[in-house]
């Protein structure tokens, strides 16, 4: 493989509401942020990827500039669903490895305020009918010819692995959610930090059987950056910037190859498979030395089903692994300690860089309540549908 | 929907690959599975099974609710998206796996007066 590259420096804002500030105040702060705890300045930068999906067309990177240092690097603008952060390290990424740059900058922004329910249109309340689109439709047919609404896809994705496999139901999926908002209570950046039972999870209002609300992850605003940099450039870097350096041992990004089914029922297990199986080659690990995941919890379905797609569990063995606690902060693979996208939040194009961020600072040992003791190996997923699968595997650095 | 054929007996009619045999509702440019670029119009069956389902409470204001959405699997292997009709919104009363049969009904009607004819699947 290419050259070696690292993560020199990253930071998160706390994920939440923010109706005084908009999308370029926090991406710069995330900016900055990584910037410093990287102890470098944008002068060093010879690149800079930007992703937001609700903004998309905002030139959000050229927009950070401005408040950061206009230096004339190349900017990417990318977006690219829920995988839009992680797609912005892979750009930078990329670049590194291709040699047209040393040291780059990945942000991941994205204000959503309280825009509710995601994809799902409405119908007009009078109209004339006349077929329309690539389908011929006379009304938009979500609600008619099943659902566009994120919660039922994704309980449609938990639904369907539990038809094909023994011991997985809604208390099951109620479980995964319970451990996340446990999770979060130690994580001071998370959108909520509050316990619930399983009975308050299971008794919470459903949004789309079996995901309820306390089930389904929040909308909401936030940003991460990281600075990252290739071997020759990091080989001059002080001690103390290498050894709280981590190593991206893999770096991953695929789409859903077909299959029968996508058309109807997007896949984000195929894609999720293919990019676990490429990732653990690239990095030369197993599931089974993770000593932490951040994966794509967009909803308690998704995340289990998400433990067989990664490996974590024995085929078809999601249900018993989520029963046994393996997924807990205390268990066999922690998943989700930050609180997971349920409860730390998931301001779309920022997840894809807050879970490195995440990983990064468990490698370092510098979590906090929260820290996985010992951890020096970590894995980052997320899902933009559609669909687009990152996965990176992150490595203590081993320098001291 | 251009794919739901009405008249006497109404069916799903799908573009199916001439070369690998995947099927595909809506126009196709080439095939999405391998590549090849001529379709043939086929009947899709009218039953199946009960391959995943949600019941949905939320969705945009307009949308009547509780509905179940379903992706239902045709006997001869096609994966059909749509709701399940003529049964109650309870997960006690629905499981995977269970047979399907396709039925259509009307969704509504515009101001002209004509209606709009949707499918669904029904416990069989």
């Amino acid at each position: 493989m290419a050259q070696d590259i690292w993560v020199l420096g990253t930071h998160m804002t706390a994920f939440g509401r923010y109706p005084d500030q908009d999308a370029v105040d926090l991406a710069t702060a995330a900016a900055l942020g990584a910037l410093d705890d990287g102890g470098v300045s944008i002068s060093e930068m010879d690149l800079l990827a930007c992703g937001t999906l609700f903004q998309a067309n905002a030139g959000m990177g050229q927009q950070v500039q401005k408040q950061i240092g206009q230096t004339g690097i190349p900017v990417y603008n990318v977006s690219n669903a829920c995988a839009t952060g992680a797609t912005a390290l892979r750009t930078v990424i990329m670049a590194i490895r291709a040699e047209e740059a040393e040291m780059g900058l990945a942000i991941g922004v994205e204000q959503m305020g309280k825009m509710g329910l995601l994809a799902g249109g409405a119908r007009k309340e009078k109209n004339v009918y006349e077929p329309s689109g690539r389908y011929g439709a006379v009304m938009p047919i979500d609600g008619i010819l099943g659902t566009d609404t994120m919660p039922g896809v994704f309980a449609q994705a938990g639904m369907e692995y539990a038809n094909d496999n023994d011991g997985v139901g809604f208390e099951q999926f109620a479980k995964v959610a319970q451990k996340n908002h446990a999770h979060s209570t130690l994580n001071p950046l998370a959108q909520y930090q509050k316990e619930f039972s399983l009975e308050e999870v299971m008794g919470s209002p459903m949004q789309s059987y079996p995901n309820t609300l306390l089930m389904c992850c929040p909308t909401g605003d936030g940003a991460a950056a990281c600075v990252l940099v290739g071997e020759e450039r990091f080989a001059t870097l002080s001690r103390e910037q290498q050894a709280r350096a981590v190593k991206i041992s893999a770096s991953v990004l695929t789409t859903d190859p077909y299959v029968e089914s996508g058309a109807m029922q997007p896949d984000v297990n195929t894609l999720t498979r293919n990019a676990a199986q490429a990732a653990y080659e690239q990095a030369g690990v197993g599931p089974e030395d993770l000593s932490l995941v951040e994966l794509h919890d967009c909803f308690a379905t998704a995340e289990l089903i998400h433990y067989d797609n990664l490996g974590l569990c024995e085929p078809g063995g999601a249900g018993d692994f989520i029963d046994r606690g393996a997924p807990w902060r205390d268990g066999d693979t922690p998943v989700n300690v930050s609180g997971g996208l349920i409860s730390k939040g998931h301001p779309i194009g920022a997840t894809g860089v807050a879970n490195v961020y995440e990983v990064t600072t468990h490698l370092r040992g510098e979590a906090g309540d929260r820290q996985i003791e010992g951890a020096n190996v970590g894995l980052a997923h997320v899902i933009g549908l559609g669909s687009s699968c990152g996965v990176h595997i992150l490595e203590k650095s081993g320098i001291s | 929907m251009d794919y739901l054929v009405l008249g006497d007996e109404p069916h799903l009619q799908a573009n199916e690959c001439a070369n690998c045999g995947a099927r595909f509702f809506g126009r196709r440019n080439a095939c999405a599975s391998c590549g090849h670029r001529e379709f043939k119009e086929v009947r899709v069956s009218d039953t199946g099974t009960l391959r995943t389902f949600s019941i949905v409470y939320r969705a945009a204001p307009t949308i009547p609710t509780p509905y179940v959405s379903a992706i239902v699997l045709t006997d001869d292997g096609t994966s059909v998206r749509s709701n399940l009709i003529n049964i109650e919104p309870d997960p006690t009363k629905i499981s995977l796996g269970m047979k399907v049969k396709l039925d259509t009904y009307v969704v509504g009607t515009d101001d002209d007066g004509q209606e709009a004819v949707a499918f669904g699947y029904a416990p069989a």
